[in-house]
């Protein structure tokens, strides 16, 4: 019944992709222009101008230095969707990237602090450690949801209270902080050794991390590992039905903890173009939140690498630029994280409709299709 | 609501005659029943009924219902007149519960009318239905355990009668009414299955139902329970309520059914007198004929063994404590060419014994021997390394990742193998190319191989699995309900399939609830009951009947039918055959079963 034609078949597919393609992006773009709309009525209500406000940020995104920022936000931001991204390819719902990657990188700020290897050793030492921290960490839950039947979900979220705990007991003077306190009031680890800093672009901007191009080799790597090979296949057949990854020989425990184990180790990454470019220790300004962060853009770049990377662009510019609005014009701050808000709940709405869609759609017309065909056979018999 | 007794407008019908009724039955030896070409009195095609000018309950008229890829329903007619029992006959799959969904306002037809008692309706949800009498008594019950039956009853009908002393008194009324024994006050969790029907059907009485759609209601109750069901029918249809029957049952349709319809595939095949017409010819009606026959092969069974089981062990314990014992003392071989057919009522072991050999489910006890190869305690993966291809009962949920490409199903259950992945790496290139290899050698018909699992007809996708399945070298087929939901014209592609593994020499393990299917396919049959294998038989020498009394655990040993029975059963299979043998009623005239 098909085509004997390669060249026939090959169109076909290329039209079913170049379709799927649309509906993936038809849901984020409606998803920010509705957000962007909702704003702009709450700051019309508000009394102010909100083509102003669009106004103060685009101008920000256009200069040299606010290009800087956003590219610096999106590595960490990239890192942290990623982290989540590996989990939900799986259906697991790792909500512990938060405390992850707070427990990595307090590990390794005090490691960083304590060694001074050649930079060639002690970077990767470093990100080793992270990653090991993190996933470590992480594989608690992943061993709780095998042999105890507890749902990720539940025990993340407990395990990111209790990673706060971890950190707050051991960033103390004595253990993982110096004993004397310097000028500061605030706790923080010491400085990580000099071989420790990782190397950054000088522009007009101010340095870009160079860290950018960890979180790429990460999103590279992702993609790889999940469509070129049979790890990643598993990884997503169980994602897809568990039940059929398990008749088709998936062993979907080990799975359960490889993949928590994978997705706690980015997460270690997530903390530490921070610690290594940009603050050089661990303390109480490292900016929370980037865990729940992650999961959003994530969302919103339906865990696709490519996807994640426009998704981190974008948030990183709505925070980046979302900063200036208090300083130019009075603007309240708050407004981005409405959008942010609004964005999430949006597009999670609108992808579910588009696959449906994109779903019954597809039946629809593989059935008109073979009607055609059959009906196209027919009327050869006939008139043979 | 009525509240006092007004003889129905077939009150002839208030004493019938006891269950099971002596003038349908069909046993073998009755050759002046069997169905000709020439003999079609008692089937009538236009779907109008022929005695009688009661009114009419429910017409439905050229009622058509697409879903994206399938027809589900074409052109049904169907007229119900008020106060009977019409029994709504099909296999699993022919469209029964799309027409009953539509009936009862839970889908709108995209073509076609409803009247009910003579008006044109149109139904938006199931609360348009309710209004106008219709009730619908699902196959899984619908009650809330904690509750009592009172709070059941009045639960979402809480403005009809209140929630009080004159809802109560209202069920017990409406209980003597109709016979149904309902005690308001009793807990449902403490009830049986039966009393939860009869709450069920209460339920929709004390909406002011006047027609009642029973989906499949005996599919959960033992023989007894069933007369009692027929009982409280009876007395139903006696008061005035119609009452649309759905089931697979022959025999019960014959017992209880005033009228009876059938549809296959979609649509209408006709209308039946339930007087006038015997188990075949419903049988034929429900089916066509469409199964092999035995008789048309050479065998091709040889001495090698290639499965070997012994003392399978699978218990589980509930969570009382009670340890249940799911398999027990399984032993079975399967040689080479041999295919080996599993005969049982669903839930008596077969989907356990499946997953056992397949590595799903952890043994406690026994062995899996492949082709001399230990396979127990392996995990499934290296069970299907080892060479075991897997048709699974629910290819939804075991065989397919609905939303993925064809090609990407091409490659599960396989992931290991050439040409899906070289080394750790997957391979996605050659899997396509192989994959439109299965797709036209295995006539899957499809548009393409970058279009999901999800958007094939269950027979379609069912090849595939086959073609996939068969695609690395396999030395044990396991194939559960194959045919299942699958449209006639695959299904014979399937069993082609299955023979032709056969005739390659492998082992096949075929388990399904189609006992035509089996005696046609297999060259053993064995019986599982409980847990355990009961019974063998020989194909050529078993009837569906004998296999069916077998099954209810009332044979065990080597059963072989009488000579006479089988040669008509192949005789009948020749031309047509019957589907239904699994009513462990069929076999209740037969004292020669098993011995």
């Amino acid at each position: 019944m098909t085509s004997p034609n390669p060249a026939a078949k090959r169109s076909l597919a290329q039209r079913i992709s170049v379709e799927r393609i649309v509906l993936a992006l038809a849901a984020p773009v409606l998803a920010v222009v509705l957000s962007v709309a909702i704003c702009s009525v709450l700051l019309a209500t508000s009394g102010k101008n909100p083509f102003d406000a669009w106004n103060v940020m685009i101008t920000y995104a256009t200069k040299s230095d606010g290009q800087v920022a956003i590219l610096n936000r999106s590595t960490t931001y990239y890192l942290a969707a990623a982290a989540a991204a590996f989990g939900f390819r799986m259906n697991l719902f790792n909500i512990g990237v938060e405390g992850q990657y707070k427990v990595a990188a307090l590990f390794a700020a005090y490691i960083g602090a304590q060694v001074d290897l050649p930079a060639f050793i002690q970077i990767p030492l470093l990100l080793v450690t992270a990653m090991l921290v993190g996933g470590l960490y992480a594989s608690i839950a992943g061993l709780l949801k095998v042999f105890r039947g507890v749902s990720e979900v539940i025990s993340t979220i407990m395990l990111n209270a209790i990673a706060i705990a971890i950190v707050g007991l051991l960033l103390v003077p004595g253990i993982f902080a110096p004993k004397v306190s310097g000028t500061s009031n605030s706790i923080q680890t010491e400085p990580i050794s000099r071989s420790s800093h990782f190397f950054a672009i000088q522009t007009d901007g101010g340095p870009l991390w160079g860290f950018i191009f960890i979180a790429v080799l990460v999103g590279v790597v992702f993609q790889f590992v999940l469509t070129r090979t049979r790890f990643g296949f598993d990884l997503r057949a169980t994602g897809r039905s568990e039940s059929a990854a398990t008749a088709s020989g998936v062993n979907v425990k080990r799975m359960i903890v490889i993949s928590m184990v994978v997705s706690g180790a980015i997460a270690g990454l997530i903390g530490m173009p921070e610690l290594l470019q940009n603050s050089f220790y661990y303390g109480q300004t490292f900016q929370p939140g980037l865990g729940f962060l992650g999961i959003s853009i994530a969302l919103l770049g339906r865990n696709s690498p490519i996807g994640m990377a426009f998704s981190a662009l974008l948030f990183a510019f709505l925070d980046a630029t979302g900063a200036q609005l208090p300083t130019q014009g009075g603007f309240p701050a708050e407004i981005v994280s409405v959008m942010e808000g609004t964005i999430v709940i949006c597009v999670v709405v609108a992808y579910e409709l588009v696959r449906r869609y994109g779903l019954t759609r597809q039946q629809k017309k593989v059935g008109e299709q073979l009607a055609a065909q059959l009906a196209a056979a027919e009327k050869k018999e006939v008139s043979a | 609501m009525r509240s006092t007794r007004t003889p129905g407008p077939r009150s002839v019908s208030r004493f019938p005659p006891p269950w099971p009724s002596e003038r349908n039955d069909a046993p073998p030896d009755h050759q002046e029943t069997a169905i000709t070409a020439s003999d079609p009195v008692p089937l009538r095609k236009d779907g109008t009924p022929s005695a009688g000018t009661a009114t009419t309950a429910v017409e439905l008229r050229g009622i058509t219902k697409r879903f994206p890829g399938v027809v589900a329903n074409h052109d049904i007619n169907l007229t119900v007149r008020t106060g009977t029992v019409h029994a709504l006959m099909g296999e699993n799959g022919a469209g029964k519960s799309t027409l009953m969904k539509i009936l009862y306002g839970m889908q709108k037809p995209d073509e076609g009318t409803i009247a009910i008692n003579g008006e044109l309706c149109e139904f938006n949800t199931p609360g348009d239905a309710i209004e106008r009498g219709i009730g619908m008594v699902h196959q899984h019950f619908m009650l809330a355990d904690n509750l009592t039956v009172l709070e059941n009853v009045v639960l979402g009908g809480e403005k009809i009668h209140g929630i009080g002393a004159k809802a109560k008194a209202k069920i017990k009324e409406i209980s003597d009414q109709y016979g149904l024994g309902v005690r308001p006050d009793a807990l449902v969790e403490d009830l049986g299955v039966a009393d939860r029907q009869r709450v069920e059907i209460l339920k929709v009485l004390y909406r002011g139902a006047k027609i009642l759609i029973l989906d499949e209601p005996t599919a959960v109750l033992v023989p007894q329970e069933v007369d009692a069901l027929f009982d409280n029918l009876r007395e139903l249809k006696s008061e005035g309520v119609t009452v649309i029957f759905i089931s697979h049952k022959l025999h019960e349709v014959l017992a209880v059914a005033d009228a009876i319809s059938v549809i296959r595939r979609g649509t209408t095949v006709g209308d039946a007198d339930p007087k006038a017409v015997t188990a075949r010819q419903l049988a034929e009606m429900m089916v066509g004929a469409e199964l092999p026959s035995p008789e048309s092969r050479a065998s091709t069974v040889t001495t090698d063994e290639m499965l070997d089981v012994t003392d399978l062990r699978i218990a589980k314990t509930d969570a009382e404590g009670i340890e249940r014992v799911v398999l027990d003392d399984i032993s079975l071989r399967i040689h080479k060419g041999e295919i080996l057919g599993i005969a049982g009522v669903e839930g008596n072991g077969q989907a356990e014994l499946v997953e056992a050999i397949m590595g799903m489910l952890p043994l406690d006890g026994g062995t899996v021997t492949l082709d001399g190869k230990d396979l127990s305690g392996t995990l499934t993966r290296s069970r299907r390394e080892a060479g075991i291809g897997y048709i699974p009962e629910d290819r939804h949920k075991h065989g397919l990742l609905l939303e993925a490409p064809l090609w990407e199903n091409r490659i599960l259950g396989h992931v290991t193998e050439a040409p899906n992945s070289t080394g750790v790496l997957l391979n996605p290139s050659a899997a396509r190319v192989d994959t439109q290899r299965i797709v036209e050698e295995f006539d899957v018909r499809t548009p393409g191989i970058e279009v999901t699992a999800a958007s094939l007809s269950g027979g379609n996708q069912q090849k595939l699995i086959i073609g996939r399945e068969m695609s690395h070298q396999p030395k044990l087929l396991i194939a559960a309900h194959p045919t299942r939901g699958v449209d006639v014209g695959a299904q014979a592609q399937i069993w082609e399939h299955i023979r032709s593994a056969q005739r390659e020499g492998l082992a096949v393990l075929l388990i399904s609830a189609d006992l035509d299917e089996l005696i046609g396919l297999s060259d053993t049959i064995r019986v599982i009951y409980r847990g355990r294998l009961v019974a063998d038989a020989d194909p050529a020498t078993v009837t569906a009947e004998d296999l069916g009394t077998a099954m209810t655990g009332a044979a065990s040993g080597h059963i072989e039918s009488e000579p006479e029975a089988v040669a008509e059963a192949h005789a009948v299979a020749a031309e047509g055959t019957e589907a239904e043998g699994t009513d462990p009623s069929d076999t209740a005239d037969d004292p020669q079963a098993g011995e």
